[in-house]
């Protein structure tokens, strides 16, 4: 990309979250928790045009390297995310998401009738599945549509 | 069984399930020896829903082990109508009784309702979702007429919202059974029971009409449709008139079907297949005592092992 087509400055130190999928972004940071009340620097590009997707949504958060644990939750609706660690603005990690065992907090149970949506003093827990995630309380199956039901 | 609670039949393995049978049978032969084996312990019976015969039924199992029981009345009448989270009934009432008995209108309250207290809790249903000593009263309703292995199973009628059904149908997976369901398209297995079936590797073979399956069936497990499921009342009574049986529905039935039912029924079963040799289902009922000791036996060992050595133990 060249320079007048730059649309997010660099960052000194922190994370970026590339290669995420166009229009994800925002539950992106939903998910990780990040709503600018940290006092974190945070860029977001939308829809950039990507060799790999066609468009992706990226994310930078300077001030903070995130996790391993923190970042995997985002493969549910960010599967090909590259997790970039930058230091001194160079690269020194680069990591995939991978799918964790469970998700807590996250999402909320689409099922109206579940005991986690009748303000019991509990997280919402999802096992990640094949094609999806499944609550762990009334084992209701969640599978194309899980960004509508991010909850955080 | 090595269990500390009982929530799902998906929990269940074929050697658990065998376990509380075999004890089921040896309770139903000599009730005499269980009697009173647990003399001391308390039992909370906690049902969030109305329920006759499960309520009653578990209160007489636990008394003829020589629990008591306290109950928590109902619903209107308790804390529970000033707003009272779950999670603070049930860790209140761990402080009164020994193991917990719990029945509520939402899915999952079990599984929560398990993460908060140390004493056994016992599934009595949880909305559309499971009712596992249900089905382990099923399981030894069929197991005393047919066996457990090389089984054809109808189950038929409310599959979407029936708990029953649904710890039922995941429950047989342990064994070598058949399944076919049969039911209207908008009441076919839920989205989370095809995926228990799936996960086991168990072939869903689905009918909208009995006629296609009952000659092949050892057991014939109906259902009630209830009315609340169908918008509009015309076409409840249409549906819910295709999945009734009676004597003549039966002609065609092998001459040791077992027809079940958890009961209560409306007229899904007309009374003419009450004097039937294919009806099992009062029967059925009443494997709810010696099913539910046995449960009850089994919870209370595993969470307290030496108390249930009885007074013996050289302390």
């Amino acid at each position: 990309m060249s320079e007048h087509e730059l649309r997010v400055s660099k960052i000194r130190n922190g994370t970026v979250i590339d290669h995420v999928e166009g229009g994800q972004a925002l539950n992106v940071l939903a998910i990780l928790g990040i709503d600018g009340s940290e006092g974190l620097g945070v860029s977001v590009g939308m829809n950039v045009p990507s060799d790999r997707l066609g468009r992706k949504d990226l994310v930078k958060v300077e001030g903070r390297e995130l996790s391993q644990s923190e970042v995997d939750v985002l493969s549910l609706i960010a599967p090909e995310a590259t997790i970039n660690i930058v230091r001194e603005f160079e690269v020194v990690e680069k990591n995939r998401v991978t799918r964790p065992d469970r998700v807590a907090g996250v999402l909320s149970c689409p099922n109206r009738n579940c005991i986690t949506n009748a303000d019991e003093p509990v997280e919402t827990r999802f096992e990640v599945v094949a094609d999806g995630v499944r609550c762990d309380y009334c084992s209701t199956v969640l599978r194309s549509d899980i960004a509508e039901h991010i909850d955080v | 069984m090595r269990q500390d609670h009982l929530i799902t039949a998906t929990q269940l393995s074929r050697d658990d399930i065998e376990a509380v049978l075999d004890r089921a049978r040896e309770v139903a032969a000599d009730p005499e020896a269980y009697a009173g084996r647990h003399a001391g312990t308390m039992l909370a019976l906690c049902f969030f829903e109305p329920s006759t015969r499960t309520r009653m039924s578990f209160d007489a199992a636990a008394k003829r082990l020589g629990i008591d029981t306290i109950d928590m009345g109902d619903v209107d009448s308790s804390s529970v109508s000033k707003g009272e989270s779950l999670a603070d009934t049930v860790r209140v009432i761990e402080g009164y009784a020994d193991s917990i008995v719990l029945r509520h209108p939402s899915e999952g309250a079990a599984t929560l309702a398990a993460e908060f207290v140390d004493v056994p809790v016992i599934n009595a249903g949880d909305g559309a979702g499971q009712h596992p000593s249900q089905t382990l009263l099923d399981l030894h309703t069929i197991r005393e007429n047919h066996g457990l292995d090389d089984l054809t199973v109808g189950i038929m009628g409310d599959l979407k919202y029936g708990r029953t059904v649904h710890s039922l149908a995941t429950a047989l997976t342990n064994f070598d059974a058949r399944q076919h369901f049969i039911s209207p398209e908008s009441l076919r297995l839920p989205r989370s029971v095809r995926f228990d079936l799936h996960e086991t590797g168990a072939q869903i073979r689905e009918h909208e009409d009995l006629e296609e399956v009952l000659p092949e069936l050892d057991v014939l497990y109906v259902t009630r449709i209830q009315k609340e499921r169908f918008p509009d009342e015309n076409e409840y009574h249409r549906v819910a008139g295709q999945y009734r049986i009676d004597a003549d529905t039966l002609e065609a039935a092998p001459d040791d079907l077992t027809v079940m039912h958890p009961l209560p029924r409306v007229d899904e079963i007309a009374a003419d297949v009450d004097d039937t040799d294919y009806a099992r289902y009062f029967e059925q009922a009443h494997n709810g005592i010696p099913v539910r000791m046995a449960l009850l036996d089994t919870l209370l060992e595993n969470a307290d092992p030496e108390a249930s050595e009885g007074m013996e133990v050289d302390r």
